[in-house]
């Protein structure tokens, strides 16, 4: 049986709970234990061999690219963490069945837990180190979930971030150091990374490795300085502490430092950061607890210093250390889940956890007293306990370190001070809580727990005992295939006895014991525990601030810089686009070769012209009629050139665009503010003009420089092939339609979306006309003007009949479908500036989308035929005709594609400014015919 | 020649920037308009200037211009001319919805 | 012969068209018209990726005109995948708009198909004049569907979007207009083959055209400083477009894939490498101040108007590397945050839409009919968005990391690639426990009129789905990204495919 289908049963089978509970009203309990029990058997099937000292890895390609592969491990190391993970697990379970009141919604609650067991087994039996860090992120995300489970609670919601961002950076840190030890090794697949230990400690990177893979661990193993977020996490349901916080999630940091033992451990870096911060941890937490008013709050900082008893075997670096470490990993698992349970017994049953209310509840419920007293007792050492056993290794490796020098007396000295203060806390849980008066004002009147929410801590108890009396039957072949497994190398000699005889070790656990005691019943001579308040630096009430303080500061920086000023943000494009090009003409030299035709009066009079009305129509914009009448004759400029530089469709073009722009932009105006406000100090507009300047000075530059150089084009081609290839002797407007007629569908469709739109927006819009120009001139006198009355009449005929002659000859001569569609255009709107949109409308009762509509389909529809003939798109063909009175005449296919754009032209013009003129006077309606 | 239109084509364009960089939207239309002004004669004079002739392969010319530019943009004047009206419209709305005829809406 | 790879084009232009004449008929029909176009892109898109899966190149040449004369339309890995995500993309959003969004104003249907063809154009198109048309093309649409639903906030983002890509347009044309009067050309493949013979008397006109392009480029791929514009403007959409709107800023991180490793790569002679020096610091801007943005966000659209600046920093710092690995992670990494984008902005509309008071604020304790359906939907997409394990975001980020790994800036895109991503964490952690967890007693909750329809939760479903599908098929899709990657690197062949090898004998025709 594949080792993953374990890992799929827990995290993909996570929804079964719920499923069934609310499909066939199964308890989701029961659920969760059967899936569990099944994963439970999967790993067990499997224990013998590895037992017996093998490796038993699968693997299937996932990621291959990325290197990152679904391959599994299961050695002793992982069997010994599995097995906690799940039987552990299993228990808690049973327990918060139990535990968990009616209205907390058990689906969700045994979901969350499935996943994170899922994700947990995943880490320890991963392979591939990418593998491994995948789903350490996933206990960070399903614990977050699970912190959070009341989610009603602030406490529960500040816990969960406070967990989901420590652990979150740390694996952060964790990925970086595993993708550099993946490239140091060239392989992610532990079996390499395990074996190549010497090539890893000798490369540049270890340092950096080591500290990034560190980072992981001791987040994630709530090492100081990192150890805030666990106590906060307790404001969990306390069947999650209790997993999290004995058997698992702070347990896979440590598992780390166990699984890349043999990849980097034993340098001089190593002890000193590993052991050192595990030093500091175990003293610190340890004090610490004993000062903890809440019982959930003591085992917690019990767990900080317990993980970082582990934390500093494994810095030892020296193999007894490291069987010690793995020996103690077991024990704290059982006997803090144990009494985790029991505290949540006492919460459960009592109301409170505050041991200052609580007292002599032995009384109420002796049996859970019993278990709880002696789960304590092996937190503490006491001999026949398992506890007991490891702490005494510890004790004899303190000895043992050799780069300390004379310092060798400093870890024996610490090693009893802690032991000392967890003696101390260890009484104090006891004490406080089952001995001494029965208590007062508690909120439920105390009594034994339901049967089953015991039976898990009996069965954690029982083991504490078993262990503690005959380790070498119970625990001995685990540990050691679990010890070999981390150390990848034979063991050294060793034995799980209880009795070692009168040496070092035992001495440092008598006077632990005593001081313990001593300090605990002497306290109210050194200070008033129970009024003590603890004034330590939160770490949370730090970070808290710090992520506060960063949103506010990123508010402040976002608003500023982002502030929504589009002014800034046009200047940002034109700053930008200014860098670019200049930065991308370094070294250039701006006069090219070529020699420039002579200028001719015209020209440069022109040139002067244009000139003069555009600076004027800057300078004078805020006078908004004359800026406009300024910006047409610079237009009409613009089309002269064209005529001059032999583009005679471009000067047409130009023209007729010239005029429907203007009518626009005069309609505009007449709704628009008349006057513009000056906005911009004049600070600000000198600085707009330097940077206008420098944009146009930089365009300039560019365009004389490729002015002043040769240019060989592919224009040959359409020049030679325009008449024999397209039919046409007009090769810009062959191109048009013909050659890049792509680009003309695509211009089209421009105009007709624009046309949409524009309906779109005047949808509703009404907009009270001013009565008067600026100087307060009433705007028309006469609405319609008599002399335009007489003239337009007649031009419209006249019109379409120019439009058809342009649009006819286009292909050969100047003209073409735009062109002729712009002049009809305009000869329509003329109707209109002369009789008012309503009585144009009535002549035109068609949807001038409809029209629009009309010419995109017609020009596509004519690319498309060509498809008949196995062509590709828009492929045109050409014939002649022999036409009465004309005579020998062209027929191009293109020239529907150009009726298609006619049409287009034609729809676009009168919706556009039909349209817009409509909003003005009385006439005005909401829509067209069919225009909505 | 080539000079006068050097010199157009960066009037042009800085007159343009200098009115997009306005706050308020006519002037803004006034800029963009300007600015496509110059942008289409640079495109134009990117195929290099011909004077007296035209891109007609009947006139049996000499020499013609480039086509291919003019095409290019006779495309982009449209395309232009679509855009500006859209533009309009949307500042007559804007006037409508926010009240100002400021870039930013109301808050000016 | 085959016409597969323009109807991505044709389609959407004919749908579009034709249902600009039906304004009377029923707006269901219209919707069920427009739905069956979408869905048609997909099968297409599928059918042309399988064409080019082996490497090949679908060259189509519109009229039938050679290369470099005429337009071609060139269909290679990349363009694939992008017609497919925009697919799925358009799918999602389309049935999330028949709720109701689509007939927020006229001619949604219409609208919708002119803007699918604006994209799929510009993913198609071989030609640099041509990808401005179909530039135009997909930003008067965009411009008129931010536009629908009008309302203050929508017009005024409009008048913003509008003035600055209008300016954008012409620096566009400045662009094209600099490179045509240096190399006499517009077809991209034909550019590949003119530039690297540039002597460095005319190279500099050649640069300069080339960083302008750049900076068009940027501003429609967001990069800052250029894309202050996109979080107002996408918050102020409808969440149906705002979705679409999330291939948008992909069209321009393609154009530099596209236009820079082949006609500005390693053998552009005087140009190689022309903008490597520029993308890869400004994406790392972009990176750090969309990680920051989404922290400071107020309400949950605007954050995913944030995250999008944010994955396209990500993604544009694959790119800066300018190495194959760079643009096998960026190729992963475009699908990544596009579906994810997507979802996110359908998501925070739904969320929007069922908080009776709130809104999408997340200051406001409200309740939610539906909190833990809707809650479980965002923490799928905050995983994958925030580079969590075991989604996209995760891989897309391992796949970067390995690729910058042997950068020069090294130190400095790991330490700010890997502490955004912390910020994004925490963001969306805050984010998700103010929406999902801080809930307000079920006292104000109207759940009756209130429940997430499918209408709602399909497309969403559908979105995450793929993102999810990525993973579980991750073999695969990354090796497809790494093929794409080599297509990149070695634009050898698709000038050769262009062009043809007769390409200089065609030159001497003069």
């Amino acid at each position: 049986m594949p080792l993953p289908i374990a890992i799929l049963i827990l995290i993909a089978g996570a929804w079964l709970p719920a499923a069934l509970s609310r499909a066939l009203r199964i308890d989701a309990a029961y659920t969760t234990v059967v899936m569990v029990g099944l994963a439970l058997a999967i790993v067990l099937a499997q224990a013998g061999q590895v037992l017996e000292g093998g490796t038993l890895v699968q693997s299937w390609p996932w990621m291959p690219a990325l290197g990152l592969n679904a391959s599994f491990r299961l050695d002793g190391f992982g069997l010994l963490f599995a097995l906690l993970i799940l039987v552990i697990g299993l228990l808690v379970v049973v327990y918060a069945r139990y535990y968990l009141s009616p209205d907390d919604s058990q689906e969700r609650f045994f979901g969350l837990l499935l996943f994170f067991m899922g994700a947990m087994l995943g880490i320890v039996l991963s392979e591939n180190l990418l593998l491994l860090a995948t789903f350490w992120e996933l206990t960070s995300l399903s614990s977050f979930l699970l912190i959070g489970f009341w989610r009603h609670e602030p406490e529960a919601r500040r816990g969960a971030r406070l967990a989901l961002m420590v652990t979150g950076a740390g694996g952060l840190a964790l990925l970086a150091g595993v993708l550099l030890l993946g490239h140091v090794v060239g392989s992610y697949e532990l079996t390499q990374v395990l074996a190549s230990g010497p090539l890893i400690k000798a490369h540049p990177l270890y340092e950096l490795i080591l500290v990034l893979v560190l980072l992981g661990a001791f987040t994630k193993s709530a090492q100081f300085p990192f150890h805030f977020w666990l106590p906060h996490a307790m404001a969990a349901p306390t069947p999650v502490s209790a997993y999290l916080h004995s058997a698992t999630m702070v347990k896979a940091g440590i598992f780390l430092l166990g699984r890349l033992f043999p990849a980097l451990a034993g340098t001089e870096i190593w002890f000193f950061v590993v052991s050192g911060v595990g030093l500091t941890t175990q003293l610190f937490a340890s004090y610490v607890a004993l000062f903890r008013h809440d019982l959930k709050g003591l085992l917690a900082y019990s767990t900080v210093s317990h993980l970082g008893l582990i934390t500093l075997l494994f810095g030892l670096g020296t193999p007894l250390g490291e069987i010690a470490a793995v020996f103690h990993i077991i024990n704290h698992a059982v006997f803090k889940a144990s009494l985790f349970m029991a505290a949540g017994i006492v919460d459960h049953e009592t109301g409170t956890r505050d041991m200052r209310r609580l007292s002599g509840l032995a009384r109420f419920m002796p049996w859970t007293a019993a278990l709880a007293t002696i789960a304590a007792g092996a937190m503490a050492g006491v001999p026949l306990l398992n506890g007991f056993l490891s702490k005494e290794m510890f004790f004899a490796e303190s000895f043992q370190v050799q780069w300390l020098g004379s310092w060798y007396w400093l870890m024996p000295v610490a090693a009893t001070l802690s032991g000392i203060f967890t003696v101390a806390y260890s009484t104090r849980f006891v004490h406080d809580v089952f001995f001494g008066p029965p208590p007062q004002g508690l909120p439920k009147t105390p009594h034994e727990p339901p049967r089953w929410m015991k039976v898990p801590v009996e069965v954690l108890v029982a083991l504490c005992l078993l262990v503690g009396l005959m380790p070498a039957i119970t625990v001995d072949p685990l540990l050691r295939a679990a010890a070999a497994a981390v150390l990848q190398a034979p063991l050294p000699e060793f034995s799980l006895k209880l009795w070692h005889g009168i040496n070092l070790p035992l001495l440092m656990s008598v006077v632990a014991f005593v001081g313990g005691v001593l300090v605990y019943f002497t306290r109210r001579y050194h200070f008033d525990l129970h009024g003590y308040q603890a004034r330590l630096v939160d770490g949370r009430a730090l970070s808290e601030v710090a992520v506060a303080r960063t949103v506010r500061g990123a508010r402040w920086l976002v608003e500023r810089v982002a502030n929504g000023s589009l002014q800034r943000y046009v200047l940002l494009l034109v700053v930008a686009a200014l860098v670019l090009g200049l930065a991308g003409a370094r070294g250039l030299v701006l006069s090219g070769p070529v020699a420039m035709t002579p200028p001719d009066a015209l020209a440069v009079l022109l040139t002067a012209a244009l000139v003069l009305t555009a600076v004027a129509a800057t300078v004078l914009h805020a006078r908004r009629l004359l800026a406009v009448i300024l910006i047409g004759v610079v237009g009409l400029v613009v089309s002269l050139a064209f005529v001059r530089f032999s583009a005679p469709d471009l000067a047409l073009t130009q023209l007729l665009v010239e005029i429907v722009t203007v009518i626009l932009l005069l309609l505009a105006m007449y709704f628009l503010p008349a006057e513009t406000p000056r906005d911009s100090t004049p600070l600000r507009r000198g600085r707009d003009v330097l940077i206008a300047a420098a944009g146009g000075g930089a365009v300039a530059a560019l365009a004389w420089a490729l002015l002043t150089r040769p240019l060989d084009t592919i224009a040959w081609y359409y020049l030679e092939n325009a008449k024999p290839a397209g039919g046409g002797y007009n090769v810009v407007n062959v191109i048009l339609v013909d050659f890049r007629g792509f680009d003309t569908l695509g211009e089209i469709t421009v105009l007709g979306i624009a046309a949409v739109g524009i309906v779109a927006l005047l949808q509703g819009l009404k907009l009270d006309a001013p009565g008067v120009d600026w100087e307060g001139r009433p705007w028309a006198g006469e609405r319609y003007p008599l002399m335009l009355r007489v003239l337009s009449r007649p031009l419209l005929p006249l019109a379409l009949l120019v439009s058809a002659y342009l649009f006819l000859r286009g292909h050969n001569a100047p003209g073409g479908g735009f062109i002729a569609g712009l002049v009809t255009g305009t000869a329509i709107i003329l109707q209109y500036v002369a009789y008012g949109s309503e009585w144009a409308r009535e002549r035109l009762p068609w949807s001038y989308s409809n029209v629009v509509a009309a010419g995109l389909l017609v020009a596509t529809l004519t690319g498309i035929a060509s498809w008949v003939f196995g062509a590709p798109f828009l492929t045109s063909t050409f014939g002649y005709v022999a036409w009465p009175v004309v005579g020998q005449f062209e027929l191009a296919s293109a020239m529907v594609f150009d009726l298609g754009i006619y049409l287009a032209v034609v729809g676009v013009v009168l919706v556009i400014i039909g349209r817009l003129g409509g909003l003005s006077g009385p006439e005005t309606r909401a829509a067209g015919p069919g225009e909505n | 020649m080539e000079g006068l239109v050097v010199i157009a084509i960066g009037v042009l364009t800085a007159a343009g920037l200098y009115l997009l960089l306005r706050a308020r939207t006519f002037p803004v239309l006034l800029g963009l308009t300007l600015l496509s002004y110059a942008v289409n004669v640079f495109l134009f004079a990117s195929g290099r200037l011909v004077v007296a002739s035209a891109p007609l392969t009947d006139q049996g010319l000499e020499r013609y211009p480039d086509p291919v530019p003019q095409a290019l943009v006779l495309t982009a004047i449209v395309i232009g001319f679509g855009m500006t009206a859209l533009l309009v419209v949307v500042a007559l709305r804007a006037l409508r919805e926010t009240g100002s005829d400021h870039v930013d809406g109301g808050q000016a | 012969m085959s016409h597969l790879a323009i109807l991505p084009v044709l389609l959407p232009l004919v749908t579009g068209s034709l249902l600009l004449f039906t304004s009377r008929l029923a707006e269901g029909l219209r919707r069920a018209v427009g739905f069956a176009a979408t869905l048609a892109l997909l099968p297409i898109a599928l059918l042309l990726m399988s064409q080019v899966a082996d490497g090949s190149y679908v060259v189509y040449s519109l009229g039938g005109w050679q290369p470099p004369f005429g337009i071609v339309l060139v269909a290679d890995r990349l363009s694939a995948l992008m017609l497919l995500l925009t697919a799925i993309v358009a799918l999602a959003s389309h049935v999330y708009a028949g709720d109701g969004q689509d007939a927020a104003g006229p001619q949604f249907q219409s609208l919708f198909q002119f803007q699918l063809l604006g994209i799929n154009g510009a993913f198609l198109t071989g030609d640099l004049f041509n990808l401005f048309v179909f530039f135009e093309v997909l930003l008067i649409a965009f411009y008129t569907l931010l536009l629908h639903g009008l309302g203050p906030q929508r017009v005024g983002a409009a008048v913003h979007v509008v003035v600055l890509n209008l300016i954008g347009s012409a620096l566009f044309l400045f662009a094209v207009g600099t490179l045509y009067g240096v190399t006499g050309t517009l077809n991209i493949a034909d550019l590949a083959r003119v530039i690297p013979a540039l002597d460095a008397e005319t190279a500099p006109l050649a640069r300069s055209g080339a960083l302008l392009l750049l900076g068009v480029f940027a501003l429609k791929a967001a990069l800052l400083p250029l894309g202050f514009w996109l979080p107002r403007s996408y918050a102020a959409a409808l969440g149906a477009t705002a979705a679409l709107f999330a291939v948008l800023t992909k069209v321009g991180v393609y154009a530099i894939l596209r236009v820079f490793p082949l006609a500005f790569g390693p053998g552009a002679g005087e140009l190689a490498g022309v903008a490597s020096p520029w993308v890869l610091p400004a994406a790392l801007v972009t990176l750090a101040f969309g990680a920051l943005g989404v922290l400071a966000a107020r309400a949950l659209r605007e954050a995913a108007g944030w995250l999008v600046v944010y994955s396209v920093g990500t993604l544009l710092v694959a790119i800066g590397l300018f190495s194959e690995a760079g643009y096998a992670a960026a190729v992963y990494y475009t699908a990544h945050s596009t579906l994810v984008s997507a979802a996110l902005f359908l998501l925070a509309d739904a969320v929007a839409r069922q908080r009776s008071v709130g809104g999408d604020r997340l200051d406001v304790v409200d309740s939610m009919p539906q909190a833990g359906l809707l809650g479980s939907l965002f923490i799928v997409a905050a995983v994958a968005m925030a580079g969590l394990p075991p989604l996209t975001g995760f891989a897309g980020k391992i796949m970067i990391l390995d690729a910058a790994r042997d950068s020069g800036l090294a130190v400095v895109t790991w330490s700010v690639l890997l502490s955004a991503a912390l910020v994004v964490i925490v963001a969306l952690a805050r984010a998700g426990s103010a929406l999902f967890w801080r809930i307000a007693d079920a006292g104000t909750a109207r759940p009756a009129q209130r429940r997430v329809p499918v209408r709602t939760l399909a497309p969403i479903g559908l979105l995450l789905a793929s993102v999810v599908a990525m993973v579980a098929w991750g073999g695969s899709v990354t090796a497809y990204a790494w093929s794409t990657a080599g297509q990149l690197a070695r634009p050898s062949a698709y000038v050769e495919a262009v062009l043809g090898t007769a390409a200089d004998d065609r030159r001497s025709l003069r």
